[in-house]
């Protein structure tokens, strides 16, 4: 069980070679091997979604994935969503609208919503709404996070 | 206008917060890590009461990585996890928990032993090998139930409590009417989207203990840790980072934090435990589970004569660093905005085998208010009065204020009603909500077979109570302004208010300054961020502070400036005459490099443009509030969906309107789901049911209608120079007040919903007895 596996996690467009045991979660290698901690962890069982990254362009949950199932993949997280200095018009509109209050899902929300924004950019408003409500928020109510979701939607389509 | 550049109180400006939380940039406690650190995982309890037979953790000792696993013995030195509420409390003492169960386990979830191993995923490895026997005991699971013996000389009723005031006898004894109810409120809690989280780390090199991942009150928590562990207050320090959410039960002391702090000592190297979700749910603060016989005693027009409430608080299995507050809180809050000539509450304070209670968001509040709106409910069918008209009728004038609630207990404080004018919010959140419309468009919904209702719950909170808090400002010599506070953020935008506050008041853009708060090293007193307290004392001294930093700039400003001080003024960061604010002006930082302690000239007082301000209070500000919410009942499942609901909160003054709005919308969301959805259950033995986020039922967008909130600023505090109240809690204290009025006109009894949360099951059961009774 203890044997370790030599993997290579493509993070936002840079290659990070490190060597995991086979159960060592998607979470925890993306936070610990490759120190990127914007990634949060929730809930561990795959219910609140904060740990949503992109995987080859899905939004998974990394607490529910093995690294070794991504050796090779290309990840995307939240430190990766500015482009430079520009922050990404969901990051934008999140901080617009008070779309956070404590922050510590707002990664997971981000990448919720870019991955699926980019997938359909056209997406109707129920279905956007059933698919953020994959995710917990235990500050805002939600409110402000659609507000912010559809704004930057409106604004991505325009792009 | 020149004047607006620096208006920042009352506006609702971007948060400083939120750009290193939207750029993954944030550092919450898991992300903290020191070189060489060990991790710690708990070993707990599975069952929920008995007595620890033996621990055998010679397997696990020998696994990979681990370096120690300690079980009460280790820690023999150590008293359990102090008080630091409610310190009078003698008599509560003997159930305060130990920081590892000694001789017997109470709850599932009781940490018995503790495994320090390299890596998190060893130290679990390590602690599913620790082998622990129990014989078990019988177990109480409810606060009805008979008290037991919780140790010898000690039963499971910790205290009988009474509070009241006036003839209560002779109010039931002259009443016209009188309405009995049996309500109950279920057990829920705070659950923020972070788990706990402690660091602890041993700087021998200065002989100073720190605690990361500290949160709400670092600084009462070093009080109590330095009692703990016998260190001296300067030589142990707590520092706050990011913190994933509060809400009441984040950031008191538990046992955790006690053993990263001595592991860190003992075993010379920091140590990082993060919680998992499921222990979350079996171990962190849980709240609001109470058993009300409550009734009240009216005259003919529906005036209020008395209120008597007996009730039973189910506190689990220990009782924590708050004592006996919630239970205060509701006795103390069960009146509420009415005049009640007569009072008499009893509670019986009793400990379960279950997760150990304490302050969740309006702890007590939400359960008294649920009581007292139950109450006030009933009455109205009964003299067949309107139930608005019922609340106005005994609601207390804004004219009597201000308003004292004197109890006989002389242990018990007055409760000293500030300002308010109740009458007026009712008037307002009735009119915004169109409540005369929507009743009768509620009543031909219901003609044609629709089950749908509206109800209502009003509400006091209490928040800003002192003692004390202090804030030291400095501008450097760029400008840039540095607060430091004693306060803390549990991500509710402190730091924005602060610096709003700051700004305002000192003459600067807001987004240049910078808030510390949570570090124990930086200021040597700090009330922290609790009971809606962080506004009105922090921002108080962070006013009075910055004021004294103005006054300072403005002196120094007139003889570099060669102009009476009374005739300058301070706009974005620049001193300059006020009739002439495109003359002769100097900015904030050559200000400060002029009172700088090297510099040529320095100015007469002490050198550098800076000052420590202090708010001292002996009072509490009541802010107030009306929750209105309509449902409609789903017949065939029991589902309830709600289909309006109103937030009418008046803060005294409000800092930002969008994060007092974000604060009110949140609140609400988690007070649904006390309402409808959350409950921790447990089963006859104890076993909790709801240890995942799959069976403990945290509202998604899918049940969160959109909140209507009006934030009003008719009753500024009298106590603070700003005027401010608070908003932390408003958004959830009615809530199931609101709900259960809904849900029984939506079932066409008003008076039916006895029991909170109102789950489908519980909803169908209702449906089918309100069947029943019209047939």
């Amino acid at each position: 069980m203890n044997a370790k596996h030599d993997i290579t996690l493509a993070i936002n467009g840079e290659a990070y070679a490190i060597s995991v045991e086979a159960r060592r979660t998607l979470a925890d290698a993306i936070r610990e091997e490759c120190g990127q901690t914007g990634t949060h962890l929730g809930c561990e069982h795959g219910v609140c979604g904060t740990c949503t990254v992109i995987v080859d362009g899905a939004p998974v949950r990394s607490c529910l994935m093995f690294a070794v199932q991504c050796d090779g993949a290309s990840i995307r997280t939240v430190e990766g969503l500015a482009d430079g200095g520009e922050p990404h018009p969901l990051q934008r509109a999140f901080m617009e609208h008070h779309a956070l209050q404590c922050g510590f899902c707002t990664p997971g929300f981000l990448m919720l919503a870019v991955a699926v924004l980019e997938r359909d950019p056209d997406i109707g408003d129920e279905d956007l709404l059933d698919i953020l409500s994959s995710n917990l928020c235990r500050c805002t109510g939600y409110a402000n996070i659609v507000k912010a979701v559809r704004a930057a939607a409106a604004e991505m389509r325009q792009c | 206008m020149a004047a607006d550049k620096t208006a920042y109180l009352g506006r609702s400006v971007q948060r400083l917060e939120d750009p290193p939380l939207v750029t993954g940039q944030a550092r919450f406690a898991a992300d903290i890590n020191f070189p060489n650190q060990l991790h710690m995982r708990m070993v707990r309890s599975s069952y929920a009461h008995g007595e620890i037979v033996s621990i055998d953790t010679s397997e696990a000792q020998a696994m990979p990585g681990v370096v120690a696993i300690w079980t009460a013995i280790d820690i023999a030195d150590i008293g359990p996890v102090d008080f630091r509420a409610d310190r009078a409390a003698e008599a509560l003492k003997p159930y305060r928990q130990p920081v590892l169960a000694k001789g017997r386990v109470r709850y599932v979830g009781d940490p018995v032993a503790a495994v320090f191993a390299e890596d998190p995923y060893l130290a679990e490895d390590a602690a599913e090998a620790v082998v622990i026997e129990i014989e078990e005991l019988p177990v109480i699971v409810s606060a009805d139930d008979p008290p037991g013996e919780f140790a010898a000389g000690h039963g499971t009723e910790a205290a009988v409590m009474h509070h009241g005031y006036g003839d209560i006898d002779a109010a039931f004894a002259n009443a016209d009417t009188v309405i009995e109810l049996d309500l109950r409120t279920g057990r829920h809690s705070g659950v923020p989207m972070e788990t706990r989280g402690a660091i602890g780390r041993y700087d021998a090199a200065n002989d100073i203990l720190e605690l990361h991942g500290a949160a709400k009150v670092p600084h009462r928590n070093q009080e109590t840790l330095v009692k703990m562990l016998g260190r001296d207050a300067s030589r142990m320090h707590l520092h706050e980072c990011h913190v994933g959410g509060g809400f009441g039960i984040r950031g008191e002391l538990y046992p955790e934090d006690i053993l990263v702090l001595l592991a860190a000592m003992r075993l010379g190297r920091p140590v990082k435990w993060i919680e998992d979700r499921q222990e979350h749910l079996m171990c962190a603060n849980q709240g609001r589970e109470q058993h009300h016989l409550a009734r009240v005693a009216v005259d003919a027009e529906g005036r209020i004569l008395g209120i008597d409430d007996e009730f039973f608080h189910d506190q689990g299995a220990y009782i924590r660093t708050h004592g006996s507050n919630v239970a205060n809180r509701t006795m103390c809050t069960i009146t509420g905005p009415y005049r009640v000539p007569a009072f008499r509450a009893v509670c019986h304070f009793r400990l379960t085998n279950k997760t150990p209670c304490a302050t969740y968001r309006a702890p007590g509040r939400y359960e008294s208010t649920f009581v007292r709106e139950r109450l006030i409910d009933a009455i109205a069918p009964e003299l067949g009065i309107d139930p608005i008209e019922v609340r106005k009728r005994n609601l207390i004038a804004a004219a009597e204020m201000p308003y004292t609630i004197a109890f006989d207990e002389p242990h018990v404080s007055d409760m000293v009603l500030d300002s308010g004018d109740y009458a007026g919010l009712l008037d307002k959140a009735v009119a915004a909500f169109g409540w005369q419309a929507l009743k009768v468009e509620l009543a031909r919904r219901r003609a044609d077979g629709e089950l749908v209702g509206a109800g209502i719950g009003m509400f006091i909170e209490e928040g800003g109570r002192g003692p004390t808090d202090g804030a030291r400002i400095a501008v450097d010599i760029n400008g840039e302004v540095e607060v430091i506070t004693g306060g803390a953020s549990l991500g509710q935008g402190f730091e924005t208010a602060m610096a709003q506050i700051c700004a305002e008041a000192l003459g600067v853009d807001y987004r240049r300054v910078r808030v510390i708060h949570g570090h124990t090293d930086l200021i040597p007193y700090g009330i922290g961020a609790h009971a809606t307290r962080a506004t009105v004392m922090t921002g108080s001294a962070v006013d009075v502070a910055a004021k004294m930093v103005r006054e300072i700039a403005i002196d120094a400003a007139a003889e570099m400036l060669q102009t009476p001080a009374d005739g300058l003024d301070i706009n974005d960061g620049t001193v300059a005459r006020r009739n002439d604010p495109a003359g002769p002006a100097v900015t904030l930082g050559e200000i400060a490099r002029r009172l700088a302690p090297d510099a040529a000239k320095p100015g007469q007082g002490d050198p550098g443009l800076a000052a420590e301000g202090f708010f001292t209070t002996t009072d509490t500000v009541f802010p107030y509030g009306v929750h209105l919410a309509v449902v409609r009942i789903d017949r065939g499942t029991g589902a309830v969906a709600v289909e309006r609901f109103m937030v009418a909160y008046d803060v005294g003054r409000a800092v930002n309107p969008m994060m007092i709005e974000g604060q009110l919308v949140g609140g609400c969301i988690q007070g649904l789901g006390g309402a409808l959805y959350e409950e921790f259950v447990y089963d006859e033995e104890g076993q909790p049911m709801a240890v995942t986020l799959a069976d403990y039922l945290v509202p998604t967008l899918r049940e969160a209608p959109d909140i209507e909130v009006l934030i009003t600023e008719d009753a500024p505090s009298p106590l603070n120079p700003l005027g401010l109240k608070s908003a932390g809690e408003g958004g959830i204290n009615g809530v199931g007040a609101a709900i259960a009025g809904a849900i029984g006109e939506a079932i066409g009894d008003p008076g039916a919903v006895r029991r909170l949360p109102l789950t489908p099951a519980r909803v169908m059961d209702l449906l089918r007895r309100a069947d029943a009774g019209s047939s």
